[in-house]
């Protein structure tokens, strides 16, 4: 990979407070141009992460290297937008105003502000004073102030949190249209969902440490064909001699006891179904199955309930 | 969003982030609040409770046994090299205190240290801005105050039919000097004491028992105990009235509250420049150094 492609690096990247190792060893990497979701349950560790790329806070050690700079210097922090652990902004300034201060921080003309305000839907309500917005209004003032400078890089922490459904669904084109106009976007988050639709890139944080770092679909792992079909034994000979005799099984889930698991990759599922038929294997139903993307993160960080199922005993 | 606008560099950050302060200073009704109350209270002290007690002949508390001409004669345009900062090592020095914890210590009860650490200019840049910002707030605040005495002062000479005149070019530099750095003093020590907390509320408490309490009491002490009172020549407070006392002039007849003549000209004005310079200092450091989580 070209170093030129890579907006952030960090390498063994730790922080420990006292006894507590909030961050351990963190090697993350963020390719120019896409959008990496940065995934953990609360307290895994992402926010204090996220303050060490800003430079908010200093790493105990480890190295961090974002858009070819030191986090927090001048070089790097004028060529980012960060909306980090919900918006700080001035509860006595209306929302306008507080852009223009941060406008002026950036020493760049009023106009930004106006855009900024049109791309986050909110130049209606931009005269009133940031106490009296909902916290999905203040989300929104802060993805704006993020998007001030034109950044290369933004760092959204948790940026759906406090919307309405409406309000993550339109958050969630925003970042996509972000990452279209040419921005990288690092973007931390529990909504598994949420990571799922719009990310390249995941990296999942447990316990302060990078479990897994890749594409949604490479976690995912290969995607599996479901065969019903009778007789099974003969349908069990038919998928192996395509797919190989350690790639057939029957699925344990199954009741009847008429349902194969066949590990095959998916441009190879034609060859799959004419080999049933030719054998005069009755087929029933054809499916691809794939682990969730919640699968594989509760799989990660030790966790054996669902997001589902934790919701359900939250109630 | 629109890429037609070069980006700017990076330079010229402490330009920027004193623009940027003073553009949200001057929106913020504490401030405003804080301006009014010292205006109020300079006015009060210095001048109306004085003038009605002359144009009544009555004593009120703080002029008992001071002469009707004496009275006139204080609160007349000759007088105000010495009324300008009369009340400011005390009340006026506890606002300022004020001033200054709001603005340091609210930026952390709101995040806002975290949003502007992240806007381009430097920490250290973003840090002096902001102390600059403020010293600007006072110079302000005291030109304002300047305005109002000289008002003050000619509206009594013409009504009570006095012959104008003015103090000395020389004696009314002083006395902005001394006002200045007494006000800034407090409003630093506030800053300070703003970031130690990482709260207003606490660290305007501290400062306001600090500042019309403590230091009194160990003056108090110091009156029967020489090493304290050894203790206290260092202590702001005492810095800060004597320069007032020794710069402006100190009615012997009537002292106000904290005006004092406990240290010497050049000693205390080596020691009020010495926290002038230690405070923002040590509050930058503070804020450069820190985590901000």
């Amino acid at each position: 990979m070209d170093t030129h492609d890579v907006v952030v690096r960090t390498d063994a990247l730790t922080k420990r407070y006292g006894d507590r190792l909030a961050v351990d060893a963190v090697d993350l990497t963020v390719r120019r141009g896409e959008i990496y979701g940065f995934l953990g349950p609360n307290g895994a560790g992402k926010t204090t992460t996220l303050r060490m790329l800003l430079g908010l806070v200093r790493p105990t050690s480890g190295e961090a290297v974002v858009l070819g700079g030191t986090p927090g210097t001048p070089e790097v922090t004028h060529r980012l937008g960060a909306l980090i652990e919900g918006p700080g902004f001035y509860p006595y300034l209306t929302g306008r105003a507080n852009l223009r201060t941060l406008a002026r921080y950036r020493g760049l003309p009023e106009s930004r502000v106006e855009e900024a305000l049109a791309r986050v839907d909110l130049s209606d309500r931009a005269d009133d004073r940031f106490r009296s917005y909902s916290l999905g209004m203040k989300q929104r003032l802060g993805v704006a102030a993020a998007l001030l400078g034109d950044p290369e890089l933004i760092v959204l922490d948790e940026p759906t949190n406090g919307l309405d459904p409406a309000g993550m669904a339109d958050m969630r084109r925003l970042v996509v249209s972000l990452a279209e106009d040419g921005h990288t976007i690092l973007l931390s988050s529990h909504l598994l969902a949420e990571v799922e639709e719009i990310c390249h890139r995941v990296g999942i944080i447990s316990h302060g440490r990078l479990r897994a770092q890749s594409t949604v679909a490479e976690l995912r792992g290969a995607s599996r064909l479901r065969v019903v079909a009778a007789p099974t034994e003969r349908a069990m000979a038919a998928a192996a001699r395509i797919a190989g005799e350690g790639a057939v099984a029957l699925d344990p889930a199954a009741s009847d006891g008429h349902a194969l698991i066949v590990e095959v990759p998916a441009d190879r599922t034609p060859e799959i179904v004419a080999a049933l038929v030719a054998d005069g294997v009755a087929v029933h139903d054809v499916r691809r199955t794939e682990r969730t993307l919640e699968e594989v993160f509760f799989a990660m960080t030790g966790s054996d309930r669902t997001e589902a199922e934790l919701l359900e005993a939250a109630r | 969003m629109s890429t037609t606008v070069p980006l700017p560099t990076y330079r010229y950050g402490i330009t920027r982030v004193w623009r940027a302060e003073i553009f949200r200073l001057r929106r913020w009704t504490a401030i405003w609040i804080l301006t009014a109350a010292w205006l109020l209270l300079d006015s009060l002290f210095t001048f109306v409770f004085n003038w009605v007690s002359y144009a009544s002949g009555s004593d009120n508390f703080s002029n008992q046994g001071v002469s009707q001409e004496h009275l006139l004669a204080s609160i007349l345009p000759s007088a105000l090299a010495q009324d300008l900062p009369q009340g400011m090592p005390l009340f006026g020095g506890a606002l300022m205190m004020v001033l200054g914890a709001i603005v340091a210590g609210n930026g952390y009860g709101w995040g806002t240290w975290k949003t502007v650490f992240t806007q381009g200019p430097s920490r250290a840049s973003t840090v002096l801005g902001s102390i600059l910002a403020v010293a600007t707030t006072v110079l302000a605040l005291l030109a304002v105050t300047i305005v109002l005495d000289v008002a003050f002062s000619l509206v009594i000479a013409g009504t009570e039919s006095q012959a104008v005149h003015w103090p000395s070019a020389g004696a009314m530099a002083k006395s902005v000097l001394a006002a200045f750095m007494v006000m800034e003093l407090w409003t630093m020590a506030g800053y300070l004491l703003g970031t130690i907390a990482r709260s207003p509320a606490v660290s305007i408490g501290l400062g306001l028992v600090w500042n019309m309490v403590i230091e009194n009491l160990l003056r108090g002490v110091g009156n029967s105990l020489h090493a304290v009172a050894v203790v206290t020549h260092f202590l702001p407070g005492t810095a800060a009235g004597s320069l007032v006392g020794r710069l402006a002039g100190m009615d012997t007849v009537n002292p106000t509250p904290g005006v004092l003549d406990t240290l010497g000209t050049a000693r205390a004005v080596v020691t009020v420049a010495i926290y002038l310079i230690g405070l923002p200092v040590l509050a930058g450091w503070l804020l450069r150094r820190r985590d901000v989580s």
